[in-house]
């Protein structure tokens, strides 16, 4: 086993980087395109705001690292139910705690596994990419880059 | 010239490297990225030690005791780098920043010159774009002569390529950075020549890994970079025939390339001069001299042979894992492996890799086109220097098996 991989590559990434749930297209939703173009990955998000106001459901499309991935797995999950200031409020909050390190108030016990990236630090655009093109999608902006 | 003066002993060797004895996050470096840039020998870093602390000044410039010692040491290493190539004279040799800026030089003091121009599917984005842009910037028809599925250059694609007359110059690798397959350069200088182009090579990995002869050869144009040859960065070389040279106007304008300036105009210095404008890379031009020392000490041909063991190893223990793809299976290729695990994408792998110590690249390695051309979106690239062990290979080796498993 690779026991000092345990932090970024624990089970729960490794299973939604294998079998990504809501790794689908939504046919009229919100929709961005981000880009990683240093290493090739590409994602699709798309988001449907409900007549509630907030996301009834969100998809993405992936191509990249198990990391990116299983970040958009997990973000499709996270976001649903929100409205779009808090699921902003939340990929704003998750891309500082992955860059930093630092975990703001309010962030999910879910999304830790994957802030871990922190520690591996040219793998912290792989985890990012859907979150800025989640974002994107919800600005009404069709594409996006890892910064 | 390149006579071994002992036998090859690659422990021996390890020790002039102080960084190969390291470690990361408790185990120990196994460097499998020398062809992004290799390791530097402690000769090369005591070379340049010594030049800043005795002999360091600009050149070409001052009348004083340092200026002449500093110019003194600066075309020596123009002359070292002359009689690596064994290039029939120094002022074939410019000094440039990197592999890049010789070749953006190229494609434009060359370039014009020309009604076509050939590169290969397999070249390094550096010898691509710059046709590239000269194709956007002058019409310059740019030709892209097709790889073969064994990742060899498709002879017959070239010879069709040349067919009409109209290829200026013929600009590909000597050695691929993705596929390891080394080039048959002189069928490719014979076909060049036949249909009246000219041919320049890119040897950024070719001249670390065997002895070039430029004039054995018949190439016009030579390209190769200092830091991939355990010197430092920052240095660049274009060797080009001295008659191509003189004819070529300057790239860069500024101080030391002229011979005479005015407020209305100005005429160019002579030949290397005229293309290496402002002050040049000086302490690099010195590490550069010490790594070519230091190389053919040890004897390119001791170096090849023992890269050439250790490619044989490296074939022998990749292509025996399964879910293992190597890219390219060239006849004649050198210590270049990039491979792709059917469980993980490049990334994670080199994550795990690193995680065991092994450094290698994964991305596409500056060969997009290429990655295309082979239908993947990356790849773990393993690259071997001289002081590589097959032990190290064995850890690479180790390191794909165990992430196959892991991400299984």
């Amino acid at each position: 086993m690779l026991a000092p991989l345990d932090t970024l590559y624990q089970e729960i990434v490794r299973d939604h980087g294998r079998a990504p749930r809501n790794h689908r297209r939504i046919e009229g939703a919100a929709h961005a395109r981000g880009d990683n173009p240093m290493c090739g990955d590409r994602v699709d998000v798309f988001v449907q705001i409900g007549a509630a106001g907030t996301i009834s459901d969100a998809a993405f499309l992936a191509k990249g690292c198990a990391i990116c991935i299983a970040s958009g797995s997990l973000m499709t999950e996270a976001v649903r139910g929100l409205d779009a200031a808090a699921a902003r409020a939340l990929s704003a909050g998750f891309r500082a705690w992955a860059k930093s390190g630092q975990r703001p108030a309010g962030m999910p016990d879910g999304l830790a596994p994957l802030a871990s990236v922190h520690d591996y630090p040219s793998r912290v655009k792989c985890a990012t990419l859907p979150w800025v093109t989640l974002e994107a999608a919800l600005d009404g902006q069709g594409r996006a880059t890892s910064e | 010239m390149t006579h071994a003066t002992a036998p090859f002993d690659v422990a021996r060797i390890r020790e002039d490297f102080p960084i190969l004895s390291t470690t990361v996050r408790g185990v120990p470096l196994v460097f499998l990225d020398s062809g992004a840039s290799a390791q530097k020998p402690r000769q090369v870093m005591a070379a340049m030690t010594r030049f800043l602390e005795t002999s360091y000044a600009n050149v070409h410039r001052g009348a004083y005791h340092l200026s002449e010692a500093a110019t003194e040491a600066f075309e020596a290493a123009r002359a070292a780098v002359a009689r690596f190539l064994n290039a029939a004279s120094p002022r074939e040799i410019v000094f440039t920043g990197n592999a890049t800026a010789a070749f953006n030089l190229l494609a434009h003091s060359f370039g014009p010159s020309c009604k076509a121009v050939v590169v290969s599917e397999m070249e390094h984005h550096a010898n691509l774009v710059p046709w590239q842009m000269l194709r956007d910037r002058a019409g310059v028809e740019l030709r892209i002569c097709r790889v073969t599925d064994a990742g060899e250059l498709d002879l017959d694609h070239l010879a069709s390529l040349l067919a009409d007359g109209r290829v200026g110059l013929v600009s590909v690798t000597h050695m691929s950075n993705v596929l390891g397959t080394v080039t048959p350069v002189e069928r490719i200088v014979a076909m060049a020549h036949g249909a009246g182009a000219k041919v320049a090579f890119d040897g950024s990995q070719a001249a670390v890994h065997r002895r070039v002869d430029v004039q054995a050869l018949g190439c016009d144009f030579y390209v190769f970079t200092g830091h991939k040859l355990y010197g430092p960065n920052g240095i660049g070389v274009l060797y080009g025939r001295l008659e191509l040279l003189e004819a070529m106007p300057p790239f860069f304008g500024g101080g030391d390339m002229i011979s005479e300036v005015t407020l209305t105009g100005f005429v160019p210095a002579s030949v290397p001069a005229r293309f290496e404008a402002g002050t040049p890379p000086i302490m690099e031009a010195v590490g550069l001299h010490a790594a070519i020392d230091y190389v053919t000490a040890i004897g390119m041909g001791a170096i090849e042979a023992h890269e050439r063991r250790l490619t044989d190893h490296a074939m022998a223990r990749l292509s025996a894992l399964s879910g293992i793809r190597i890219l390219g299976a060239a006849q004649d290729r050198g210590g270049v492996f990039s491979v792709t695990v059917d469980t993980a994408h490049a990334h994670d792998v080199a994550t795990l890799l690193d995680r065991r110590g092994v450094a290698v690249r994964s991305g596409r390695h500056c060969a997009e086109p290429l990655h295309a051309r082979f239908g993947v979106d990356s790849t773990c690239r393993a690259s071997f220097g001289l002081y590589t062990t097959e032990a190290e290979v064995d850890a690479f080796a180790d390191a794909l098996a165990e992430a196959r498993e892991f991400f299984r």
